[in-house]
């Protein structure tokens, strides 16, 4: 096995604020092969974004450390971390700034790391483009006359220029129809095989997991439930919250209610859920 | 023997502009839903469901920019060219749940003083106290664990899934002949998701309510509905029961859909256009699912 690109050591976070103490992540130890996509998953309040967050150096952690490739990640991030883990957000219209053009967009961040020459960054561009499947006119354009999948791409170019070896997805297709989703998450597959990125893939939905992650890892009020390679955790899941969760997934199959119908015996399912 | 539906949409067309230019939204909708029926509209953004659900309910009112013809009929109120009274005479007799349940609550005024003011539309002389303890009924049926403290509470300072409810408990509580529920709990969690499709369920076996599920997620209503419309850009293409359709989807732009849709049994994604001529193709609808009878 290669060697982990990230690993979290005891990682914790708590807030505090008048008084108040809020656990949001608390004693997380996780390992991240390289070249996988890895799925965080959980409910809101799981803590999956916060972990994010200290993943991206956004906040600092109040316990544990990071290792990236290896080497403890400082909380103060030096340019290098900062370009060598990127961020895609859910909602990439308000990622996007609505006074720049796609190009400026696709840019800043090859300027701000110097990355090729200030001649070539232009053609660079274009390049990012074709690579998310946008072609090269769309650089003139602004963020406002694109559909949602094509803004998200946009992100995606954004987050490529920097040459990052890992990227932090948010949610990034839950924001999208469900034929713009499958093209988004194609692309996103084929980007990790040709770059050999690695991703952690923060999302809500598990068949979205099923579809795209190498591994998985819930999350519950903050801390880890379970966590193993995706095939393991959807044959045969151990903790009653990963089979709640997959037990409430509203599916479209008969395959797939048969699955879910096996895993929710496995376990007390709350009253909710509505029979199929 | 046949009743009128609750609802019927027949024939709905509208464009919005101005001056010419005019972008036509929908051509031609037609569905109904029946006292205790639970019928979803499924289709992408962009689609035309959300407006078909506004119209309907008299949010969207024919003016300059706005251009609806057809028919909208609820219980033999026509909504169409009703004009702005048409909202009053519907009163507390249709409600709506909206996606997103903290910007539809007031952010200013506790839950309290909202919720005495729904339930004043339908009975202004109700009493301070009456009303709250209504309102505590209300809450705790959609399982709010301390309904007076949700009542002394502002929207901020609820979870996403409590002011669902509490959207719910108002939209119920002058139990409604009629429940439009647009996207309900789309930014919620898949298990508060699933409570608030039990409630709407419930409401319609126990009350004879009708429900029109607005939705994008065709997981959510396969476990909702008993009978699905499926629109694509402003034309319904295909009309059938769940069963029928997740059994057998026979239009090209409903199998597409569900083949898009990533499976927890796994499968890997397939290669689909995100659009495609055959999309444009005619309605579909399955045996047994036609218009109902006219009634006089």
């Amino acid at each position: 096995m290669s060697e982990p690109i990230l690993e979290l050591n005891g990682l914790g976070k708590t807030f505090e604020a008048d008084g108040n103490r809020v656990v949001a992540l608390s004693d997380v130890s996780l390992t991240f092969a390289r070249g996988g996509c890895h799925a965080i998953v959980g409910e809101s309040g799981s803590g999956k974004t916060t972990l994010a967050n200290l993943v991206l150096g956004l906040m600092a952690p109040t316990a544990g450390e990071m290792r990236f490739n290896s080497v403890a990640l400082p909380g103060d991030r030096g340019k290098g971390h900062r370009r060598a883990i990127q961020l895609v957000q859910q909602n990439p219209l308000s990622a996007l700034n609505p006074r720049r053009t796609i190009g400026a967009s696709v840019r800043l961040p090859l300027d701000v790391h110097e990355i090729g020459t200030s001649s070539g960054r232009a053609a660079r561009v274009a390049e990012l483009l074709q690579e998310v499947g946008l072609e090269p006119d769309y650089a003139q354009r602004s963020p406002r006359g694109l559909s949602g999948g094509q803004r998200q791409r946009v992100a995606i170019a954004r987050a490529l220029a920097c040459e990052p070896e890992l990227i932090v997805l948010d949610e990034p297709t839950s924001a999208l129809d469900v034929l713009v989703q499958a093209r988004v998450l194609k692309l996103l597959e084929r980007l990790r095989v040709e770059h050999g990125l690695t991703y952690l893939f923060i999302t809500h939905d598990l068949a979205v997991v099923r579809a795209i992650a190498t591994t998985v890892s819930v999350f519950q009020r903050g801390r880890l439930v379970e966590s193993g390679p995706v095939e393991a955790l959807f044959a045969a899941p151990q903790a009653d919250y990963t089979r709640q969760l997959i037990g409430a997934v509203p599916v479209v199959t008969e395959e797939e209610a048969r699955l879910r119908d096996a895993i929710r015996a496995g376990a007390p399912m709350p009253a909710a859920g509505p029979g199929a | 023997m046949t009743r009128e539906p609750v609802l019927t949409i027949r024939d709905l067309h509208l464009a919005f502009g101005r001056w010419g230019r005019k972008s036509n939204v929908l051509h031609g909708i037609s569905l109904h839903v029946g006292a205790g029926e639970k019928v979803a509209l499924v289709g992408e953004s962009g689609s035309g469901k959300s407006v078909t659900a506004r119209l309907a309910m008299g949010l969207l009112q024919e003016s300059r920019a706005t251009h609806a013809t057809g028919s909208i009929r609820f219980d033999g109120i026509e909504a169409v060219k009703g004009g702005p009274e048409i909202a009053r005479r519907r009163g507390n007799r249709v409600a709506m749940i909206f996606q997103d349940p903290t910007s539809a609550l007031n952010p200013t005024f506790k839950i309290r003083g909202q919720f005495r003011e729904v339930l004043r539309s339908a009975e202004p002389r109700l009493s301070d106290a009456e009303a709250d303890r209504r309102a505590e009924a209300a809450l705790a049926e959609v399982s709010i664990p301390d309904p007076a403290r949700a009542l002394d509470s502002y929207a901020f300072q609820l979870s996403g899934g409590m002011n669902q409810r509490v959207m719910i408990a108002m939209a119920l509580a002058n139990r409604p002949e009629l429940l439009i529920a647009d996207e309900p709990g789309t930014a919620l969690d898949v298990t508060v998701q699933a409570q608030t499709l039990k409630l709407m369920g419930d409401l319609a076996a126990t009350r004879g309510t009708a429900v029109l599920l607005i939705s994008h997620n065709l997981g959510v209503v396969r476990e909702f509905a008993d009978r699905v419309y499926v629109i694509y850009r402003g034309r319904m293409v295909e009309h059938a029961t769940t069963k029928q359709l997740f059994a057998a989807p026979r239009h090209p732009y409903t199998q597409a859909l569900l083949s898009a849709i990533p499976k927890i049994s796994g499968g890997g994604l397939p290669d689909l256009p995100e659009r495609s001529p055959d999309f444009e193709r005619p309605l579909i609808v399955h045996e047994g699912c036609g218009e109902p009878a006219e009634v006089v």
